[in-house]
């Protein structure tokens, strides 16, 4: 039989994130505990949940247009002039997308050209590279630094740069090290996108999420506003995953590339969940306020209790993820995280599964309940033991 | 310091319990900063008990709660303050709001059982020169209580591992 499979999909490797998802279902043990999700603990807030019960008793289950409910659109427009002082567009620099995720696919088939090179700083969320690579593009990993808190610095993206570079792709607050750019690193890295006309995409899923002082994009940096997609959704901030809602905003000639590609692809976003989002958005800031400060505690909690078992771990600043080296026990990631999943019966997953130069780090997530932590630390410590 | 105050008190509200080394790492303060505060909390009336929350169904002993709508003729000079004090101090009502709308005092009161209750109300409340009526109602079952939901689900319905 001939070759049924397309080349390029089949050259992409699997996320190693699978590879442990397999392991863990397939030892089937009820005891198996996990620090091992990037999804929040909590429920959907009750008053939005109620709010996409009550589109449905209305009988609002039609298609909405193709960037989505313009009530949704401008409510988001409102959000960014009051959190982050960005103005946009409803009509013509927003799209509402199926997640952050789809965001990031159209977002590059929009902008790359067969040969473009696009810059991504690992250790990052697992869908980057292999969406650029859908598109023909050449991916060009930096790897980010522990020494730097896994920040993005002017002198690494200047080192990346080519004639052929095209889009930087910013995802902080960071998947999987907690990582956060301040004001003063995004005006050094503007500098040099600006100096090279390169354009950015931004992931500013974990916006709302951060611990040291609220998050700012690189949107707002002087003269980067008109070169940068900004990525935003519901699933972190308003723990609303499973309604699979994001959004994009951005220059109208790229917004208006992707809504092409996102009204052939998808047609629009589900309407149940668009409903509760504009919800979500006008009253749901307390909510947000509510489990961020449930997850800085957490943060604290975990952060110290690694330090006290002696596994070296920087101070993430935002996302719920910490990142601790396991460097000084000479083993793998792989081979640290399968252990302690057979041994202990904890699932976490190896750095590596976010790019090469996690080697030597472990992704904890707290998006579980300080019971569930504590009962999963006292495990990492009873592994640490044996070592 | 207000901030700290909060934190402890939004966290103390759901698990008074907790151990203050704990409190103090997830609050990022020192446990002496901790228990400090809890002092002059207690001090100040701000923090007037630990008490437990108890799902008395599930226990062999038998309760019965009732809420009691009482209208009553305010005092001269002591308003509803009076009242209110004849009948907090029975050892049988655990709590006592004043109201506004169509009655003036909610009650909610304990007994052994409804007798218990009815006597109470029937001989001790109605009897009370100011209270003009009352109407009782029976707990017939506790869904939440001082925001614990009695039966909730415990099960993580996410995926065990995703990126």
């Amino acid at each position: 039989m001939r070759n049924q499979l397309s080349d390029t999909i089949v050259n992409i490797k699997p996320s190693g994130i699978r590879k442990f998802f397999d392991i863990v279902t397939e030892m089937n043990d009820p005891d198996v505990i996990s620090l091992g999700v990037g999804e929040p603990d909590f429920d959907t807030p009750w008053h939005i949940r109620d709010e996409g019960i009550y589109s449905l008793e209305k009988g609002r289950t039609f298609y909405t247009s193709n960037s989505g409910l313009i009530e949704l659109r401008t409510e988001i427009c409102n959000y960014l002039k009051r959190r982050f002082d960005l103005q946009y567009d409803p009509r013509k620099q927003t799209l509402i997308t199926v997640g952050g995720s789809e965001a990031i696919d159209i977002g590059l088939r929009a902008l790359i050209n067969p040969g473009d090179e696009v810059i991504i700083p690992q250790p990052c969320y697992v869908s980057y590279e292999p969406c650029a690579l859908l598109t023909g593009a050449k991916p060009v990993i930096v790897n980010l630094k522990a020494e730097n808190e896994f920040r993005l610095t002017a002198g690494e993206l200047e080192e990346a740069i080519t004639p052929k570079t095209k889009l930087v792709i910013l995802p902080f607050p960071n998947n999987p090290t907690g990582a956060i750019m301040e004001r003063k690193d995004l005006e050094a890295i503007a500098k040099v996108i600006i100096e090279h006309d390169l354009i950015v995409m931004s992931d500013e899923i974990y916006a709302e999420l951060t611990y040291k002082d609220k998050h700012v994009s690189i949107a707002q940096i002087p003269g980067m506003q008109e070169r940068t997609l900004l990525i935003n959704g519901f699933s972190k901030a308003y723990a609303m995953t499973g309604w699979r809602l994001g959004y994009v905003c951005g220059p109208a000639a790229i917004i208006e590339q992707m809504t092409k590609i996102h009204q052939f692809a998808i047609m629009c976003a589900p309407t149940t969940s668009q409903y509760a989002a504009v919800e979500a958005l006008k009253n749901g800031d307390k909510d947000v306020e509510e489990m961020r400060r449930a997850y800085d505690q957490r943060r604290r909690y975990l952060v110290h209790e690694f330090r006290e078992i002696g596994m070296d771990c920087f101070e993430p600043f935002g996302a719920f993820y910490v990142f601790p080296s396991i460097q000084r026990f000479g083993m793998t990631s792989d081979e640290f995280a399968t252990r302690l999943l057979r041994e202990q019966k904890l699932a976490v997953v190896p750095g590596t599964a976010f790019g090469d130069c996690g080697e030597g780090f472990l992704r904890i997530s707290y998006a579980y309940s300080i019971e569930s932590l504590k009962k999963a630390m006292s495990r990492i410590r009873e592994f640490v033991k044996t070592l | 310091m207000d901030n700290i105050r909060g934190a402890i008190l939004t966290t103390i509200e759901k698990n008074s319990r907790i151990d203050l080394n704990e409190l103090a790492i997830r609050l990022g303060v020192t446990e002496v900063e901790v228990a400090n505060a809890l002092e002059d909390m207690e001090k100040e009336g701000i923090i007037c008990g630990y008490h437990t929350m108890i799902d008395w169904d599930k226990t062999s002993i038998d309760k019965v709660s009732a809420l009691i709508e009482v209208r009553v003729t305010p005092q001269r000079e002591e308003g509803f303050d009076r009242i209110a004090e004849r009948i907090y101090n029975y050892p049988e009502v655990t709590s006592v709001y004043l109201i506004s709308g169509g009655y003036d005092l909610l009650v909610s009161l304990e007994g052994k059982s409804l007798k218990e209750v009815a006597q109470f109300v029937s001989e001790k409340l109605s009897t009370l020169d100011t209270v003009i009526s009352t109407a009782t109602h029976f707990i017939l079952k506790r869904y939440k209580d001082h925001g614990t939901i009695m039966n909730t689900r415990t099960e993580d319905g996410r995926e065990k591992v995703s990126p």
